[in-house]
């Protein structure tokens, strides 16, 4: 089933594969474009951007149970427009996709739902937040207070997030070049929730705490033609700092770069020549060679660290697949985060 | 040992080239039209199939609505409860007078749709085209030849892995094409659905899950027609058989020496049947080849035949295109076969039996007819037997099995009656000639009653089909004429068009009858509910079968319903009884009406009542009433006033011109399979005639030495075959009226759930009869003119001594 | 004995019954079968034809019989000329005039012996139950009427076959090996009460035999080989 339905989506444009991954690569032809200086304001911004062609809300959660087994819980809302313009009814061009995953060492079980933008299925609103597919929701009276939902026939989780510290923008307030031809997304992020709440698996429900990194970008056209995809991480250490890095691959060279984010919260962005990434150790996963094992240094910061998935299979066969789970850090600093590797193909 | 016994043997064949041809031309008959039935069958259960898996829905269940259709709304709120669901929208649409279906469906839900997928690796259509406005549209070619021309439609994208005539096509689309926004036909429960929903009782208590069997409908209705087609096959392959019965018979006996002298000569036993089994397995696999051959071209011109006929009747998705199948070739091969054997294991098993010297008496004139009584009385078990089982299980199946009981039962029983009528004769006779003539009919009776029973069966079958088809013709005809009363029909673009339309129409014509009808859904099975204005048209013209006492004035009141035959018979309703149409709303049956050529089950009920419970019924359709001489003016009128589409206004003439070359398509098979197996009975009792020309010299030739002229002697070959031939007509009478009988009470009940009365056509029995008349003496000529215009010597070689 | 009504044929020369003149056949394809062939019959005579097998007597017998056509020559018969009868008029003097038992039983096998014996006899509006029953008696078939010749011996059936042809009392019984398919004491009895009931009969009697005995009870004898009268 999962084969023929990205038989069907494959066709979409903003997939077509030589244009970069999932069509992120894509011009932006009638859709808007973020520039440098636009100042992001909350809470109207947690909400979608109709004008952009693709939009997501990302959250990543690495979690434990009373007995120290690691979790990692991913749940995820994409809004792509097919055309830009929007209308009500079935034929609305917008397409909402929904990604949920609970990672375990031995495990790894994931969802995907669609819904089309013009019926209700799926949306979302900036206050109070709600995020929603089907009956998947990530949604609270305010941004820092939110209650994240998600189950597929195999699994479902029910997990509550708070967080009091401040949204991180990334790059400069939030405007983040992705490419040296300057293409670049709207880009912030709140890396520190706290999370408790219960999972269900197959064996049963477990409770869990840990934290939680949520993610929101938007854009029209945020790789350059020849980038093929990214590997993107975020870490927290045990210090209470974090950092966040990403590497988009291109055919001639590879875009680096990333933020490092004090205790407090404050950033400063990395530029690629900040950032040493080296994958240690690859996983044949679904017939590709995926690297699970990262080294990673940040000199200025005083990182050198070696990044392990938890579970080496955590790859999403979703309409355009992928691979995000959870990883461990060890080295000079440790922690926990998580990984997501686009584009291999 | 064995080449020199294989040249003795054949040589009989090289000399009897025409026992040969007999032979082959029996088996290629009986495996031709079995094969073309089983093709044509084959053909339209694949296409059942295709078009089930090409829409895939036949896995899945559905949710309906207890009434109407799905508000958009109730979509998003099972999705949003967790229910992994994919709306459907589908309706019927008219275009040009042409009835099309339309599918819409989520594509972005459901992609997995096989036709889709298929569509999308070989058109490569973009989805985004096909879920954004104005969309796509999926159809054959076949289908978008007829629709090139809507010119403010979507663009249409030609694919074989949609069914003919289906328009295939986003739910967004669809609901422009089907100007129903935001409505829900019903939903598709896709699998794998998430833990912790909530039971459908909670959130949608007024959707039915209803379980995927049943859904398909196509095969439970369509069983009975194809049941009809391998009934005929059958029925052709008997009677195919019984020529090669009858050759393979001769063949043995005029080798009868041959063998003797064989086995005299030290062939064993063991080997000559061996031999001889081999070469009829041979014979077999020729006369089956041809016989498929003859089967694909009949198949091949039949089938577009039945296609219409299938769709018509049961809309069932059919193409009309024959594709080879291995398994049908191997299968015809094998009834070739099994059918030889059968009809050539009395002829071996006499070989095995032969004794080595030759008893007198070979001519077994009068022993023969011994077991007449016992066939007569297996013949009578045979037809008790099906009646029973009729009594006992009910169905159709069971009919046709008490159907197949009485026709073999009687085609047994034919010999013993022909001769209780020839003895009769016999008595009866005066003069020295009739005597014989009616001595040597029950002579001949053993070599020709096979192809009597053949014929008989061909003939019965004949009247009893023909009588249904022209009694159905009749009845539907008459019916026809009282169910399109009205003059002009009329549809309008929209609801809004509509209401001007009926305004306009209100002051220039007698009335104006509003056609409105809703889709619900009662014991499962779609029920479509009518609301009529209370007019005299309905009162002097709908056609009641069953009705209380002042059913239209009830009907007004809203105080009953009308169901139709379908209904009431499937479901054992009738006046009197109640029926509950919508939750809560429970109505008392005044009157059932006769509703032919249409599968589903229907209602009528007044339409101020109806519109009460569903208020947003579209209102585009209007049947009008108008002196009959104004009606193609107003209808112009119409066309102009309105910019209406020629197709939009249809006079009742067209309409019923349309209707009955629908009706006759129908039966055009029926027609071709009577007349071909009736041909293979002709050629039955054409091929029993020649062979048994050889051993008919010894009964004349003595006649003739008496003095009796050649021409006289022909004269009364001619006359006997026909009087056998209307002897087994006049007794292929009534079978036909029992077997016409059977078809109209029982089998069509069964198969569409209507009751037709029964006519009789007494014209056409005479046809049918002179025709089996002319079939015998065609058959008894060519042996007659060889006995009239053949040298004295062939007579004469009878009273040579060394014969 | 039964009462006999009817009148004895008077036998002698003076009432010439049958002339065969000068009579020439070929088959298609093969040799001459009979030439230059002539014989003379008068009521009531007897005449035996003997000859090797082929040498013609079956064929003679068979044009006699307005079976089978002729090349050349004529063919008499009371005041039938052969060559001027259509199919019509040679069926009529079978039907009536001649009769004809042969090697070959060759009755009629749908009809029963009772049936078989008057057939003829009624074919030529000569039925005479009497003379009938006197024939089936004499010919001892009485407990045998209701059979079928399937159901006789060979003997028999050639009594059935005699009697049929006697039964129309014609003016000409024509015998081809009667008793040929039956061994020596049968072929006896049967040839002698055929002759026995020819002479009661008064017919005349053209018999085909290889039999010298048979041949020596017959008031004429001709022998034919190579088509020729020797």
């Amino acid at each position: 089933m999962i084969v023929k339905l990205s038989m069907f989506l494959m066709l979409f444009p903003f997939m077509a594969v030589a244009q970069g991954f999932a069509g992120l690569g894509q011009d932006a032809e009638g859709f808007d474009v973020p520039f440098k200086g636009h100042t992001l304001t909350f809470p109207k911004d947690h909400g979608a951007h109709p004008g952009f062609r693709i939009e997501w809300w990302y959250v990543t959660a690495n979690l434990s149970d009373d007995t120290g087994s690691q979790y990692g819980v991913q749940w995820t809302l994409f809004r792509s427009a097919l055309r830009p313009l929007r209308q009500s009814g079935w034929q609305d061009p917008t397409v909402w996709m929904g990604h949920a995953a609970l990672t375990t060492p031995e495990h790894h079980f994931f969802g995907e739902r669609l819904a089309r933008g013009g019926i209700g299925q799926a949306g979302v609103t900036p206050a109070p937040f709600s995020a929603w597919i089907d009956e998947w929701q990530l949604q609270g009276p305010t941004f820092q207070d939110l209650s994240m939902t998600a189950a597929t026939e195999e699994f479902s989780y029910n997990l509550q997030l708070t967080s009091q510290d401040p949204l991180i923008l990334h790059g400069e307030n939030g405007y983040s070049v992705k490419s040296e031809q300057g293409q670049a997304s709207y880009y912030y992020a709140q890396p520190a929730y706290q999370v408790r709440g219960t999972l269900n698996l197959p064996a049963g429900p477990i409770a869990v705490t840990g934290t939680a990194w949520l993610d929101r970008e938007w854009s029209s056209q945020p790789l350059s033609a020849d980038q093929t995809g990214w590997d993107w991480f975020s870490l927290s250490f045990n210090d209470g700092t974090r950092l966040m890095a990403f590497q988009l691959r291109g055919e001639k060279f590879d875009f680096i770069s990333g933020t490092w984010i004090t205790e407090k919260g404050e950033t400063t962005p990395l530029k690629s020549n900040e950032i040493l990434l080296t994958p240690l150790a690859t996983t044949v996963v679904s017939e590709r060679e995926i690297p699970t094992q990262w080294s990673l240094s940040v000199p200025e910061h005083q990182v050198d660290v070696t990044i392990s998935a938890l579970n080496r299979e955590a790859w999403m066969e979703t309409s355009f697949p992928y691979w995000e789970g959870p990883v461990n850090v060890t080295g000079n600093r440790t922690g926990v985060g998580y990984l997501e590797m686009t584009g291999y193909e | 040992m064995i080449w020199p016994v294989l040249s003795a043997l054949w040589s009989h064949w090289r000399r009897h080239t025409n026992q040969l041809i007999t032979l082959l031309t029996g088996l290629a008959l009986a495996t031709g039209l079995w094969s073309a039935v089983q093709a044509i069958n084959t053909e339209a259960r694949a296409s059942y199939q295709r078009a089930n898996a090409q829409l895939s829905f036949g896995q899945l269940d559905r949710l309906y609505p207890t009434t109407g259709s799905i508000p958009l709304s109730r979509y998003v709120d099972l999705r949003r409860n967790g229910w992994q669901v994919a709306a459907v929208l589908t309706d019927t649409l008219r275009v040009s007078g042409h009835s099309y279906d339309v599918l819409g469906v989520d594509l972005l839900a459901y992609p997995t749709l096989p036709a889709i997928a298929e569509v999308s690796q070989t058109v490569g259509v973009a989805p985004v085209d096909a879920l954004t406005a104005p969309g796509r549209l999926f159809m054959r070619p076949e289908t978008a030849q007829n629709l090139r021309k809507q010119g403010s439609w979507p663009p249409i994208i030609e694919t074989a892995s949609v069914p003919l005539d289906t328009i295939l096509t986003d739910i967004g689309v669809a609901e422009n094409l089907l100007n129903r926004k935001e409505q829900i036909s019903y939903l598709l429960v896709l699998p794998n659905q998430p833990m912790n929903r909530p039971s459908l009782s909670q959130i949608a208590p007024e959707l039915r899950r209803v379980a995927t069997q049943g859904t398909d409908q196509t095969t439970r209705l369509t069983d009975s027609f194809h049941l009809n087609l391998t009934a005929f096959g059958l029925l052709s392959f008997a009677v195919g058989l019984f020529i090669v019965h009858g050759t393979v018979g001769l063949a043995f006996e005029q080798r009868r020496g041959m063998i003797r002298t064989l086995r005299a000569l030290g062939v064993p036993l063991r080997l000559l049947t061996r031999i001889l089994l081999a070469e009829l397995l041979v014979c077999a696999l020729v006369g089956g080849a041809i016989g498929l051959g003859l089967g694909y071209v009949i198949a091949g011109i039949l089938l577009p035949d039945v296609a219409a006929t299938l769709r018509g009747l049961y809309s069932a998705p059919i193409e009309g295109t024959l594709s080879l199948r291995p398994t049908w070739i191997v299968a015809g091969f094998g009834m070739a076969i099994c059918g030889t054997l059968i009809a050539s294991f009395q002829a071996l098993w006499r070989v095995s039996r032969l004794p080595l010297l030759a008893a007198p008496g070979a001519h077994a004139w009068v022993s023969k007819g011994v077991d007449r009584p016992i066939q007569a009385i297996a013949g009578m078990g045979l037809i008790l037997g099906g009646i029973s089982i009729f009594g006992v299980l009910d169905g159709l199946i069971a009919g046709f099995i008490m159907l197949a009981g009485i026709m073999i039962g009687t085609a047994l029983l034919l010999p013993w009656c022909l001769e209780q009528v020839l003895k009769f004769g016999q008595g009866r006779a005066r003069s020295p000639l009739s005597e014989w003539i009616w001595a040597d009919m029950r002579a001949q009776l053993s070599g020709l009653s096979l192809a009597m029973m053949a014929l008989m069966l061909a003939l019965a079958a004949n009247i009893g089909v023909g009588t249904m088809v022209s009694s159905f013709r009749l009845t539907f005809t008459g019916w026809l004429n009282q169910r399109l009363a009205s003059e002009l029909y009329v549809t309008a673009k929209d609801d809004v068009q509509g209401a001007k339309i009926a305004m306009w129409l209100s002051t220039r014509s007698d009335a104006v009858l509003p056609i409105r009808a809703s889709k619900l859904q009662f014991q499962n099975k779609p029920l479509f509910v009518y609301g009529i204005v209370d007019d005299s048209t309905y009162r002097d013209n709908w056609p009641l079968i069953a009705q209380t006492p002042a059913v239209w004035d009830k009907v007004a009141a809203g105080q009953g319903l009308l169901i139709n035959e379908q209904l009431a018979r499937r479901e054992q309703i009738w006046p009197g009884d109640h029926i509950t149409i919508l939750e809560n709303w429970t109505f008392s049956v005044v009157g059932v009406y006769s509703d032919y050529g249409n599968p589903t089950a229907q209602a009528i009920i007044s339409l101020p009542s109806l519109l009460n419970h569903l208020p947003d019924l579209p209102n585009q359709r209007f049947g009008v009433r108008v002196a009959p001489d104004k009606a193609t003016a107003l209808a112009n009128d119409l066309i102009t006033r309105f910019d209406l589409p020629a197709q939009a206004v249809v006079n009742q003439g067209d309409l019923k011109a349309r209707s009955l070359s629908v009706f006759n398509k129908t039966f055009v098979v029926t027609g071709a399979l009577n007349v071909l197996t009736l041909g293979v009975a002709g050629f039955a009792i054409l091929t029993s005639m020649l062979t048994m020309w050889t051993q008919r010299l010894p009964q004349v030739a003595p006649v003739w030495a008496l003095g009796i002229t050649r021409k006289q002697l022909a004269k009364l070959e001619i006359i006997r075959s026909v009087a056998l031939a209307a002897m087994t007509a006049l007794l292929a009478l009534p079978l036909g009226l029992v077997l016409a009988w059977v078809l109209l009470e029982i089998i069509n009940v069964e198969a569409f759930g209507w009751r037709l009365p029964m006519h009789l056509f007494p014209t056409d029995w005479l046809i049918l009869g002179l025709v089996a008349l002319c079939a015998a003496s065609i058959a008894a000529v060519l042996p007659a003119l060889r006995l009239k215009r053949g040298p004295p010597s062939d007579l004469l070689k009878v009273f040579t001594n060394d014969r | 004995m039964h009462h006999y009504p009817f009148k004895q044929t008077i036998k002698g020369h003076d009432t010439m019954l049958l002339s065969v003149d000068r009579i020439s056949k070929t088959y298609p394809g093969s040799r001459p079968v009979l030439q230059n062939v002539s014989i003379t019959l008068g009521q009531g005579d007897t005449l035996a034809l003997t000859g090797e097998s082929g040498s013609g007597k079956s064929t003679l017998l068979n044009l006699v019989a307005a079976l089978d056509e002729f090349d050349e020559g004529e063919i008499t018969l009371g005041t039938k000329t052969y060559s001027m009868l259509n199919d019509v008029g040679r069926a009529e003097l079978r039907r009536t005039q001649v009769a004809l038992v042969f090697q070959q039983f060759n009755l009629i096998p749908s009809l029963t012996v009772k049936q078989n014996l008057s057939f003829h006899a009624r074919l030529g509006n000569k039925n005479g139950p009497e003379w009938i029953a006197h024939l089936t008696e004499r010919l001892g078939l009485e407990a045998l009427v209701s059979r079928y010749p399937e159901q006789l011996s060979g003997g028999q059936q050639q009594r059935v076959a005699i009697g049929r042809a006697l039964a129309l009392k014609p003016a000409l019984l024509l015998a081809d090996e009667p008793t040929g398919n039956l061994d020596d004491t049968a072929s006896n009895a049967v040839m002698t009460l055929m002759l026995d009931l020819v002479r009661e009969t008064g017919a005349a009697l053209l018999l085909v035999t290889h039999s010298n005995a048979i041949a020596a009870q017959l008031d004429h004898r001709i022998h034919l080989a190579g088509g020729r009268i020797t």
